[in-house]
This record gives structure tokens, C-alpha cells and sequence, in this order.
């Protein structure tokens, strides 16, 4: 308990890390999954090729290259510099977009064409049939993959630490560095880590209680 | 019923033509329906009926030909497709209402995404076609609560929400019990009294004898027959039409 409230800056400050980096890589993951999972069911060819190149590409690449490619091949492209933080933020957004495309495309396929024709004749263009009925079909069916999802993302903010990000991954080095014991300090990340993960639980039941949908 | 004169041309096909892949599954397809007039398309399963209907909305391409609803081809893609859709409902065999939404928010919703129309006004509207089909106390439901009759009324008052010129239904009766067949067709018929103009593919003889001016009869492909409902049933010309009805009143 000691090596928990003794350092409870660092756990305060590695948690709030995570749980940022957390928060807007799922915001941006699920907003560009949606566009690309959406992409790969479109009517358009080239639409079609870009999302399934893209979930290929990024899909196929480690986390871990696809972080070091942001942290370190980025800042010599001479674009605008961005933190190390914000860095992380996109390269675990992209990644996660993949799956999230990935879930989304396979909830879209349950959803009966008929709901996607019915849409159609009553004059919904195709973004209007997509965002009013097939999507939000297609997520109610696929919340508990979805939220495994976000699971494994939350886990792999723990990648960012590698790259100078100071989340709760990097709480173990910080504490070695102050001579506490290593397991202690572990277990007491793993515990949080344990606990965030039941708030994503606890969020997932509240979605699929609301969003039974009978058929 | 609309301002414009009975007796002109609505809805036009002329020499369509549609495959899939090898199978030519629409074959010269030459069809016009007059403003105000109900026409029942009848036929073996597999004859392209539905292709046909859903042609008229665009919902299927085809190869050749034009059909023109009101004077104005079929657009291609885009805002024009949809506007045009809009002026042709189209009810299913198997109802698709929007299973996550309300069966009022299923009415609204084409006249609030589509036509504009503000909230308080489309469910204004949307609660007098309900009642009108006999549904009205389902209104804050969802559709798997409802029964098919039930269901098959709002998706005819979904369509009808769009104030459509033209009314398309695919054998609207054909996925229900025996004892829902009635009140669908029942509201089907009043609809056609009230002047609608109505493609109604359907097995149903009573309707037709009872609602249609005319009667398509489909083959493989092609129009074999078009007449009167009187006329057809007790005097089919063709022996296909002829096999047909023995085997549809053996039933
Ligand atoms: N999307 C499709 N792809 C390939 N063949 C189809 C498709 N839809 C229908 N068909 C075929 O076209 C023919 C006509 O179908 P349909 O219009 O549904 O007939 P009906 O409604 O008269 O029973 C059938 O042989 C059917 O198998
Ligand atoms: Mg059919």
C-alpha cells in the first residue's frame, strides 16, 4: 500500500496519461472506423479500394512501427511538430480504426438488405440510408466485439510508454528509478488497469441493455 | 385525388430490357399506367415480377429502354434518384420497417430526412395515416411488437407519408397469416377508391376483381397478357395464363 500512496504522483499522473490517450484514440478510432467500415460497403469502387487497402495496410503493421513511425519518422517529414502524446493519440487511433472498420462492417452485414431498400425508397441518399438505419443497426449488433475493442486499445496505450509518453505502462520504470520494489508497483498498475477495463464492462451492459432490439 | 387530368400517362416502360447475367429476366418490357389507374401483375414465382416493380424505383438498373414516371426519366444517381423515389412508394413482402426505430418515427421519417418537413408537423401527418390504417395506438411501439397485418399497414402508411404518385407493392399479403390477408387488403382497396395510382403485384383474385383496372400477366420474362380482371380470369387468351389460374384456383 506504501508504494502506491508513497508515489501517487506518479500513478496519478501515469493514469491520467492512459486514461486521455484512452479517450481520444476511441473517439477518433470509432469516428474514422465508422467512415472506413462505411467505405468498404459503398457503392463506389474507389471508396471501396482506399478502406480495404487502408484496414490492410495499417492492419498488418505492428503497433509498435506504427507509433515509432509517428514518434520518430514523422517529426523529419517537416510537417508541423506535434507532442509525443499527440503522436501516440493518432498512430493508436488509425490502428484501432482498422478493427473498429473491421466490427462495423461485419455488424452492417447482419442488418436485412431490406432495411437498406426501404430506406432507399423513401428517397434516403446513400449517407442518409447508412447513418439513419444500417449504422445504427449494425452497432447495436456488434457492442460486445466493439467494446473488445476498446479493451485491447486501452491495453495498448501502454505501447505509448515506449515513446516517451508518461502513462501508467511507465509507472514501473519511474518507481524502479526510486528504489521501490518492481512486483509491488506492478500489481498496483495491473489493479488499475483491471479497474478500467470493468468501466468499459459496466458501459458495454448499459449499451446492450438499452439497445435490445427485438426482431 | 391531384389536379391533373385522369387518363394521362404516369408511369412508362418502353422496350426494357434487364439480365442477370445470363438469364434475360426482363424482356421488352413495354407497360404504361395511367394516373388513377391500379394494375395488378400477376404470374409464376420467378417471372420477374419483382424485378419489374423495382425497376420503376430505380432499386434495380436495367440494360435497356427508359421508363419515365410523370413525363421525367429515371435519373441516374444522386439527390434526383432519391427526389424521384420519393414520388414512388414502394411497399414489401416482407414489411422492412425500420426495426430499431418507433412505428412513428418509421412515418416521420422520410418526411423529416427528405422532404424537410419540421418534427411537430410530419407526426401530425404521420399519426393521421397511422389512424387511417388502423394503427394509430401502436404509434410509440416497435415494429417487433407489432403483428404482420399490423406492420404491413404502417409500411403502407410509411410510403404514403411521402405523398407518392405512385404506389408499388410487392406482394404485400404474400408473407402473412390468412387471417391478416384481409385488413391489408382492405386498406389496399380503399387506397385504390381514393384515386391512388397503384402497380400491385399480388395472387390475390378478390382484390383484383375487386380493385384493379386492369390485369398484367408476366412469363418468364414477358408481358403475355394485359386485360381487364373480368376478362382475364374468365377468359385467359394464353395457354401459359391458362395453366396459371388452374393451378393458382386449385388451391
Ligand atoms: N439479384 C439477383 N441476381 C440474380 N438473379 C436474380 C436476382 N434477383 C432475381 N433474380 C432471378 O430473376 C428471376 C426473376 O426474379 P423475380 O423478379 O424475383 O421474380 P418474381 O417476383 O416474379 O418471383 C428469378 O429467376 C430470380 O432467380
Ligand atoms: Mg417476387
Amino acid at each position: 500500500m506504501s508504494t502506491l500512496l508513497d508515489n501517487l504522483d506518479l500513478f496519478t499522473e501515469g493514469f491520467k496519461n492512459t486514461i486521455i490517450l484512452f479517450f481520444f484514440s476511441a473517439i477518433f478510432a470509432v469516428i474514422i472506423g465508422m467512415i472506413v467500415g462505411a467505405m468498404r460497403v459503398s457503392p463506389i469502387p474507389a471508396a471501396r479500394a482506399v478502406g480495404t487497402v487502408y484496414v490492410n495496410l495499417v492492419r498488418n503493421t505492428p503497433l509498435t512501427l506504427i507509433l515509432f513511425f509517428f514518434a520518430l519518422g514523422y517529426p523529419k517529414l517537416g510537417l508541423p511538430q506535434i507532442s509525443f502524446m499527440v503522436a501516440a493519440i493518432v498512430g493508436l487511433s488509425l490502428y484501432t480504426a482498422t478493427y473498429i472498420a473491421e466490427t462495423i462492417r461485419s455488424g452492417i452485414n447482419t442488418v436485412p438488405v431490406g432495411q437498406a431498400e426501404a430506406a432507399r425508397a423513401i428517397g434516403l441518399d446513400f449517407g442518409q440510408t447508412l447513418s439513419l438505419v444500417v449504422l445504427p443497426q449494425a452497432l447495436r449488433a456488434v457492442i460486445p466485439p466493439l467494446f473488445s475493442v476498446l479493451i485491447a486499445l486501452l491495453k495498448n496505450t501502454t505501447v505509448a510508454a515506449g515513446f516517451s509518453v508518461m502513462e501508467a505502462g511507465a509507472i514501473r520504470a519511474n518507481l524502479s528509478e526510486r528504489g521501490e520494489p518492481a512486483m509491488t508497483g506492478l500489481l498496483w498498475v495491473a489493479l488499475g488497469f483491471i479497474l478500467l477495463v470493468a468501466l468499459l464492462s459496466l458501459l458495454q451492459r448499459y449499451f446492450e441493455t438499452k439497445w435490445k432490439v427485438a426482431r | 385525388m391531384t389536379a391533373h387530368e385522369e387518363g394521362e400517362t404516369l408511369v412508362s416502360l418502353t422496350g426494357v430490357n434487364k439480365h442477370y447475367g445470363s438469364l434475360h429476366v426482363l424482356q421488352d418490357i413495354n407497360l404504361q399506367v395511367k394516373r388513377g389507374e391500379v394494375v395488378v401483375v400477376i404470374g409464376p414465382s420467378g417471372s420477374g415480377k419483382s424485378t419489374l416493380c423495382r425497376t420503376i424505383n430505380r432499386l434495380e438498373t436495367i440494360d435497356e429502354g427508359t421508363i419515365t414516371i410523370d413525363g421525367k426519366e429515371l435519373p441516374a444517381e444522386g439527390r434526383q434518384l432519391a427526389q424521384l423515389r420519393a414520388d414512388v412508394g414502394m411497399v414489401f413482402q416482407s414489411f422492412n420497417l425500420f426495426a430499431h426505430k418507433s412505428i412513428l418515427d418509421n412515418v416521420t421519417l422520410g418526411p423529416i430526412k427528405v422532404n424537410k418537413q419540421d418534427k411537430a408537423g410530419a407526426e401530425k401527418d404521420a399519426m393521421a395515416l397511422l389512424e387511417r390504417v388502423g394503427v394509430g395506438k401502436q404509434a410509440p411501439k416497435l415494429p417487433a411488437q407489432l403483428s404482420g397485418g399490423q406492420q404491413q399497414r404502417v409500411a403502407i402508411a410509411r410510403a404514403l407519408a411521402m405523398k407518392p404518385k405512385v404506389m408499388l407493392f410487392d406482394e404485400p399479403t404474400s408473407a402473412l397469416d390468412p387471417e391478416m390477408i384481409n385488413e391489408v387488403l382492405d386498406v389496399m382497396v380503399q387506397l385504390a377508391k381514393d384515386g391512388m395510382t397503384m402497380i400491385v403485384v399480388t395472387h390475390e383474385m378478390g382484390f383484383a376483381r375487386k380493385a384493379a383496372d386492369r390485369v398484367v400477366f408476366m412469363a418468364d420474362g414477358q408481358i403475355v397478357e394485359d386485360a381487364e380482371p373480368e376478362e382475364f380470369f374468365t377468359n385467359p387468351k394464353s395457354s401459359r395464363a391458362k395453366d396459371f389460374l388452374s393451378k393458382l384456383l386449385s388451391h
